[in-house]
């Protein structure tokens, strides 16, 4: 009778959290599971959506693989990832900053977020300002600091010239994630630390180098790597908005990314199966990263 | 035993060579008390570079807004005059509103902006609702599968977007769908990252008042209602804040399903404003200060939830 009793009880809860489930497993199944299963099935069709799809086989695969605008376009996005060191070292240094107990922590903190915060079209719209060639600031800092030193400076033109249009959403790239959450991550990390490592450090006589070198790094190490591999994750992804709004993928296919030519092939050619190859192929790199950081993030890190 | 005694004693001495002379004395060499001087001004000079650095990275971040306000509030003519002094320009010199009227007028901007607001909201909505209901399942219930079932969750938050968004748009074309605001709303409402953030904060809340109710026969409903949910605000309004905005700056994807101009969210309707006027520069940055204002706004209201947000779905990740 007790177990009867147990048994209906265990079944009324299986009703009551498929009844709670339902409403976000359906719309998960429709917008994302069945999704992934039917992108896969896509790249294996040639398919414009207006004549009915003809299945292919690996030819989209294949066809990318020769497509010297998808090597072009994928060194464009791991080049462009450039900006996820940079910007960790500079969130790394801010955060050791923010850490030394000072005042107004909050208050720079809150100005450090506003760039990640408000990314997006309006600061893309104003660092096609800031770098443009003939009354952008970033060319007038430049020029002014050679008429300093006595030279005559002239920056280049960024965004429209192919050697300097990568570099430029580098900048722009690091000045807007460096004090957002990864900054925010270390910081935590670096309050995480114990306190006693330190005062083992200083018995030792270690000074501040040594300290950071020894304990600190050490023991951010876990965090160092999650940030890591999450940048690099996103970053196959990125690229879209800004190289969208301030370059359109140019000049000469400089800055178009991945995800850009996928938008192309998908959303104005109509290559719906080409794009759906390109989606897998970025998705298994994705896929790899993620398996790399499920096999190390669960053991620690540090020593 | 000596060291603490040998600084309180040196501490009670006046802080000039007497102090050092008497604690050598003692020791002889290095003593506590210059051990502690030369630890105070290593901390001193510390904060103080700390600070330099701080106001300087502040200054990096800040200046660019400023430029994009003060140049939104010149004569048109007073951006194409090449800038010697250039250090000048941060603050405005001139106050020309004229430019977010023209701004407003140009484009449908408060057509733009009601859009953006009513998506906003009802993405927002729906996600927080939904994944409430399913971290809660996932959280607080025992029924079969339920690991099997939010590993398959997990697993799905590792695909990226850009898998996704050629069936759905697809889909969404079969059902007529384009061009809607539907199209916009429902396929973000459903996403494993607010379900799976919920669980995380649920699986901390304790069961004592839980066990309580049950015993009383509140239902599975009511446990939710009364006790999960006014227990988890910071959670949910953390959600709640990261829905809304992602929501407010999405460009890729409106930008994907609409064409009519007057369906346009803020960051679309920004772009075509820019294909329209690319070098009426006053007025695309008086437009882009208008799309950030409310962004500011929400943030000066709930930064702790940031922090928060970040945290536990950072760390925890």
């Amino acid at each position: 009778m007790k177990t009867e009793k147990a048994m209906s009880s265990s079944t009324k809860e299986t009703i009551a959290a498929y009844g709670f489930l339902m409403p976000n497993l359906v719309g998960f199944l429709i917008f994302t599971s069945i999704p992934v299963i039917a992108s896969l099935g896509l790249s294996f069709v040639k398919w414009d959506l207006l004549s009915p799809a003809k299945f292919v086989g690996f030819k989209n695969f294949v066809d990318l693989f020769k497509d010297p605008f998808f090597w072009k376009y994928c060194w464009n996005t791991i080049y462009l990832m450039l900006a996820i060191p940079l910007s960790m070292g500079g969130s790394l240094i801010l955060a050791l900053a923010l850490n030394q107990k000072l005042k107004g922590i909050v208050l720079f903190r809150a100005v450090f977020f506003l760039p990640t915060l408000c990314s997006g079209v309006a600061i893309y719209m104003l660092w096609r300002l800031i770098y443009n060639p003939e009354f952008g600031v970033l060319n007038s800092i430049i020029a002014s600091f050679g008429q300093l030193i006595g030279i005559t400076l002239n920056g280049p033109y960024w965004l429209t010239d192919e050697t300097w249009s990568k570099p430029a959403l580098v900048i722009m790239s690091v000045w807007q994630t460096v004090g957002g959450y990864n900054m925010i991550l270390y910081l935590a990390a670096l309050q995480g630390v114990p306190r006693d490592l330190y005062d083992a450090a200083e018995v030792d006589g270690a000074n501040s180098w040594q300290k950071f070198w020894a304990v600190t790094w050490p023991q951010i190490s876990p965090t160092t790597f999650f940030i890591a591999i999450m940048s690099v994750i996103g970053g196959f992804q990125a690229g879209f908005d800004p190289a969208y709004i301030m370059t359109g993928g140019g000049p000469n296919g400089s800055t178009t990314t991945l995800i850009y030519y996928l938008y192309n092939n998908a959303f104005q050619w109509h290559h719906m199966g080409y794009a759906a190859a390109i989606a897998w192929v970025l998705f298994l790199v994705v896929l790899f990263f993620t398996i790399v950081q499920w096999r190390f993030f669960g053991k620690t890190v540090h020593y | 035993m000596g060291k603490p005694m040998a600084s309180s004693v040196a501490s009670r001495l006046p802080p000039d060579g007497s102090e050092k002379a008497a604690a050598q004395d003692v020791f002889g060499g290095p003593t506590a008390a210059r051990l502690k001087r030369r630890k105070r001004r290593q901390v001193f000079l510390r904060k103080f570079f700390a600070y330099v650095l701080l106001i300087g990275g502040a200054l990096t971040m800040v200046g660019p807004f400023l430029w994009m306000v003060s140049t939104s509030l010149k004569e048109p003519g007073q951006v194409f005059s090449f800038q010697k002094e250039w250090w000048k320009e941060w603050l405005p010199t001139s106050f020309v509103w004229r430019n977010y009227v023209q701004a407003w007028k140009v484009v449908p901007f408060a057509r733009f902006y009601l859009n953006s607001i009513f998506v906003a909201i009802c993405v927002t909505f729906g996600q927080v609702a939904t994944s409430a209901m399913a971290a809660y399942a996932f959280a607080r219930l025992r029924f079969p599968g339920r690991d099997k079932l939010f590993f398959g969750y997990l697993a799905t938050m590792m695909v990226p977007g850009a898998v996704t968004m050629i069936p759905v748009f697809i889909l969404l074309r079969y059902l007529g769908w384009i061009d809607t605001y539907y199209a916009l709303i429902l396929p973000a409402i459903f996403t494993a990252y607010g379900t799976f953030m919920l669980r995380q904060f649920f699986l901390t809340l304790p069961s004592d008042l839980e066990d309580a109710a049950k015993i009383d026969g509140c239902s599975y409903f009511g446990i939710f209602w009364r006790i999960i949910l006014p227990l988890s605000k910071p959670a949910l309004a953390t959600l709640t804040t990261f829905t809304f905005m992602g929501t407010w700056m999405n460009f890729m994807w409106p930008l994907i399903v609409l064409n009519t101009h007057h369906k346009f969210t803020l960051p679309v309707g920004l772009a075509y404003f820019q294909s329209l006027h690319h070098t009426d520069w006053t007025l695309l940055m008086a437009a882009s200060v208008m799309m950030i204002l409310p962004i500011l706004a929400v943030f000066v209201f709930n930064q702790r939830f940031f922090v928060e947000g970040i945290k536990l779905t950072g760390i925890k990740g």
